[in-house]
């Protein structure tokens, strides 16, 4: 511990901490550009200027400055006021006064800071410099002549997104921030240095002049994009949704976001099921929520039970997920499932289906294996932990699976079931290293579970576990990557088939020759539909894809911003979402759909509001009691015999830009898409 | 980035070059090889002769497996390596002070007069590239000019014009001192240490 004096108070603080830090712990605001906590230090911008007694007569940069114990440090002194007017003018010096006409206006830290510590009129009078904009991708905007050379998106791309795309390139006034040779940013979080730049120089292409910000209502939520339930901020105005931005969370996305869960949003606005449809001769037709459920009361009324399926997809909440499992519940119905990929999961051992180590947790690992996977395309964030992890040293990565650029390095054991069972048998060269590991961990994906013989590798990865040691007292280094942010949930909620029921390969099966009348997609649509063309389909979701076309009725429901519902990600974290808008035209909030339907067939669910369903899902599995924290999973048996022996693993999600309803409808999705086969094309072109 | 249409589609060392480069290679660590980009950026610059297009810029990062950006930073900070097309001769006249003092001006005229391009251009037989640059470091002989790899000081007008003719005709000027002295021994004749060991 050092003991300063800031501002004539004393404080006292760790060793190793640099003065900025310790202003901030003693609640003093330094003002700065380059410094952020997250990113490794540059001290460039020198805007944090304090000065610090003993030392040179002059101001230090406090971002760069260790703190000594029986410094004195001063914050609002003489020196240091004309030190910030000094370093504020300078900055301003090349600094566009465009304002009004700049997408950063009015959350800009260069105005804040302007405001705050400049002098308010400048004495320069030469010509400022202007600088070619960059074309960085269908994401990040440039406006280059606005840029202040802070650095921090050359940071981030380097050190956290592990992308070296980015440089300053020229020196002094000549020098440019970007790429040099033209090329879009090759990164799942690369629209996070609009959030890092401190001025206007990257602004987000999607929403370039769309509002300011202080029109824009806020909704802290939960991103369903993919599994890892990225804390989000819904930025709307009136019905539409604008953005999406980080929300902090230390144990899940620290302060970033993926780009599919910042852009996808505008997907929110398109193919959108607006009101109930019914099929009449052939055709879906617009009805009345009546007219929908009495064609469902129609088909459904006085069926056997065992003639009616339900799958649910990989955008459903739990709400809605236990309400119909109840409805089917009632109906006599034991064929549910929410593994709409087939994934091999075992519903009745949560240690078996969650990522336990939690995503915070994998910073404490120093072995890591990867089974099926890519997790950069699955998963960006929980990448992005391996790769935090993996720059601190002393980190081995071993991949089973897909060949992939996982941004950093790894040895790469082998593509399928044949190194797999080396491993389980310990003869694989790489137990060593997660022996000789103090806390190893095995990441299993839904490429490896997804398949006939994914029971074989679940049981498979548990023999690496046990094995390897990879199971011990306060460390349980067993982990599955989901990629649905509505999985673990459903085997939370248990929306898995019953005594005798079937499963989703079962249900389309049945469906297909006969044996299932009814099915009941909430939200699936990521099945192979061609099986359903005989059966009477219900279709509740929200968006009009391939669920919805070879659906009879048409029951909309709510997105995951236009509702209040509950999400498990997939280190089993429930998270709680909240409303941002309300859904479009005669939409509803997907739970209360089921509900009333209950009512017309004349199985009235026994809750009527929302906590109402709660207590309902605390009742059938008490993980639901704890909001926003984890349980511990016992560690138990589970998996299914035999020696897995398919093919090679592949990762389940082949665009990462485009994997669901949402991401499919969305038209910068669209773009990102094109853009990436650009450049994988140009690779390919080059590299040979 | 300089002209595209001037630029070469790829860019390799030949076999001279890459012994060169593997040389310069062996002098770090392993896997410091990076630290070897700028002499085999000048090993590149001299093979293409006298600038460096992105190609070979990019065949230097992939030599010492290194992001492309990473070169490009070096490349772009450091004024003597040319990002963009110079001539087989390329002239840069010092104007820095002490040359300055010395009428560098009629050097830089003479330039002018004999290539008839401005600074910053290139001959249109491609011959003579014409640079102003800061000091060099040859003050005492000012002014002075560099041409590819040799010095040419104590220049007036006359023989800065002799010298490009000379250049023109495919000749090779003797580089250093163009007046009588020798090195950069007084121009009057030595002052001191008149008797010496001689050597």
């Amino acid at each position: 511990m050092a003991k300063l004096t800031i501002d004539d108070v004393e404080i006292e603080v760790p060793d190793g901490i640099t003065v900025l830090q310790a202003c901030e712990m003693a609640g003093v605001e330094i003002p700065r550009f380059c410094y952020h906590e997250r990113l490794s230090v540059a001290g460039n911008c020198r805007m944090c200027l304090v000065e610090v007694a003993p030392g040179p007569p002059k101001p230090a940069a406090s971002c760069a400055l260790p703190v000594g114990d029986g410094m004195t440090v001063k914050t609002n002194s003489p020196m240091v006021k004309k030190a910030r007017e000094g370093v504020m003018e300078f900055l301003l010096i090349n600094h566009p006064l465009d304002c009004p006409i700049c997408d950063q206006g009015g959350e800009c830290d260069l105005q804040d800071q302007a405001m705050a510590y400049g002098v308010g009129n400048s004495r320069y009078d030469e010509n400022k410099r202007a600088v070619r904009d960059k074309e960085l991708g269908p994401l990040v905007k440039t406006e280059m002549t606005r840029c202040i050379h802070c650095t921090r998106c050359i940071r981030f791309a380097t050190e956290v997104a592990g992308i070296e795309e980015l440089g300053a390139t020229g020196r002094g006034e000549s020098m440019e921030v970007g790429t040099y040779v033209e090329k879009a940013l090759t990164s799942e979080l690369s629209a996070n240095i609009i959030d890092l730049c401190p001025v206007g120089a990257l602004t987000s292409k999607p929403y370039a002049f769309t509002a300011r910000p202080w029109e824009l209502t806020r909704t802290e939520t939960i991103d369903v994009m993919d599994a890892v339930g990225s804390n989000i901020r819904v930025d709307s105005r009136g019905s539409e949704i604008l953005r999406v931005l980080p929300v902090l969370n230390e144990d899940i996305n620290e302060e970033w976001i993926s780009d599919k869960t910042r852009y996808a949003c505008d997907g929110l606005k398109r193919q959108r099921l607006d009101t109930p449809y019914v099929r009449r001769e052939g055709a879906l037709q617009a009805a009345s929520w009546d007219e929908a459920f009495a064609a469902i009361a129609d088909n459904v009324k006085d069926k056997d039970g065992s003639k009616i399926a339900a799958i649910a997809g990989d955008l459903v909440d739990c709400e809605a997920m236990m309400a119909l499992s109840d409805l089917m519940d009632g109906l006599g119905s034991p064929h549910i499932d929410c593994r709409q990929d087939g994934a091999k999961l075992d519903a009745a051992v949560r240690g078996s289906y969650i990522f336990n180590t939690t995503i915070a947790g994998i910073e404490e690992a120093d072995a890591c294996l990867l089974v099926g996977t890519n997790p950069r395309i699955e998963a960006a964030l929980v990448n992005a932990r391996i790769r935090k992890r993996w720059l601190r040293g002393g980190f081995t990565v071993g991949a089973v699976g897909p060949r992939a650029d996982l941004t950093y390095p790894h040895e790469y054991l082998g593509a399928g079931p044949q190194t797999l069972k080396e491993l389980a048998e310990g003869s694989h060269a790489f137990c060593d290293v997660l022996r000789n590991a103090e806390k190893p961990l095995v990441i299993v994906g839904q490429g490896a579970l997804a398949r006939a013989d994914g029971g074989k590798v679940l049981s498979a990865a548990r023999k690496i576990a046990d094995g390897c040691g990879l199971v011990s007292d306060g460390w349980n280094g067993f982990n599955v990557l989901h990629t649905a942010a509505g999985r673990v949930g459903g085997l939370d909620i248990g929306f898995v088939p019953g005594v005798d029921g079937l499963d989703v390969a079962g249900i389309l099966e049945g469906a297909a020759n006969g044996e299932i009348e009814t099915v009941y997609l909430l939200g699936a649509d990521e099945i192979d539909t061609s099986h359903l063309e005989k059966a009477f389909v219900i279709y509740q979701g929200h968006h009009g894809d391939a669920g919805a076309h070879c659906a009879d009725v048409i029951l909309p429901g709510a997105a995951y911003t236009e509702k209040n519902a509950t999400y498990v990600n997939t280190e089993g974290r429930v998270q709680r979402a909240w409303r941002a808008v309300f859904p479009p035209g005669d939409a509803r909030e997907d739970w209360t759909i089921i509900r009333a339907l209950s009512d017309v067939l004349g199985k009235t669910l026994r809750y009527d509001d929302l906590a109402g369903v709660r207590r309902r899902m605390a009742l059938q599995n008490a993980v639901f009691e704890i909001v926003g924290d984890l349980r511990e999973s016992e560690w138990t048996k589970f998996g299914e015999m035999g020696v897995p022996n398919g093919d090679v693993f592949d990762t389940p999600v082949a665009n990462f830009y485009m994997t669901d309803p949402i991401s499919r409808a969305s038209e910068t999705m669209a773009a990102c898409t094109k853009s990436m086969a650009k450049t994988t094309q140009e690779k390919t072109g080059t590299d040979g | 980035m300089s002209d595209t249409s001037k630029q070469p589609e790829t860019f390799s060392f030949d076999a001279e070059y890459a012994a060169a480069a593997e040389k310069i290679i062996a002098r770090y660590p392993e896997g410091r090889q990076a630290s070897a980009v700028m002499p085999l950026l000048d090993l590149a610059q001299r093979q293409f002769g006298g600038w460096l297009p992105t190609a070979a810029m990019n065949h230097v990062a992939d030599v010492l497996d290194m992001p492309a950006i990473r070169v490009y930073e070096v490349a772009s900070f450091y004024t003597m390596y040319n990002l963009e097309p110079v001539g087989e001769h390329f002239v840069q006249v010092c104007t820095t002070t002490p040359c300055a003092l010395r009428n560098c001006a009629a050097v830089l005229k003479a330039c002018r007069e004999e290539l008839g391009i401005d600074i910053g251009e290139t001959t249109s037989d491609n011959k003579f590239t014409l640079q102003e640059v800061e000091c060099l470091g040859a003050c005492v002989n000012a002014p002075m000019m560099q041409i590819g790899d040799d010095y040419y000081e104590d220049l007036n007008a006359e023989t800065t014009k002799s010298i490009l003719q000379e250049l023109r005709n495919g000749g090779t000027p003797e580089p250093g001192p163009q007046s009588d002295r020798n090195g950069s021994e007084p121009a009057g004749g030595l002052t001191s240490l008149k008797t010496g060991t001689g050597g």
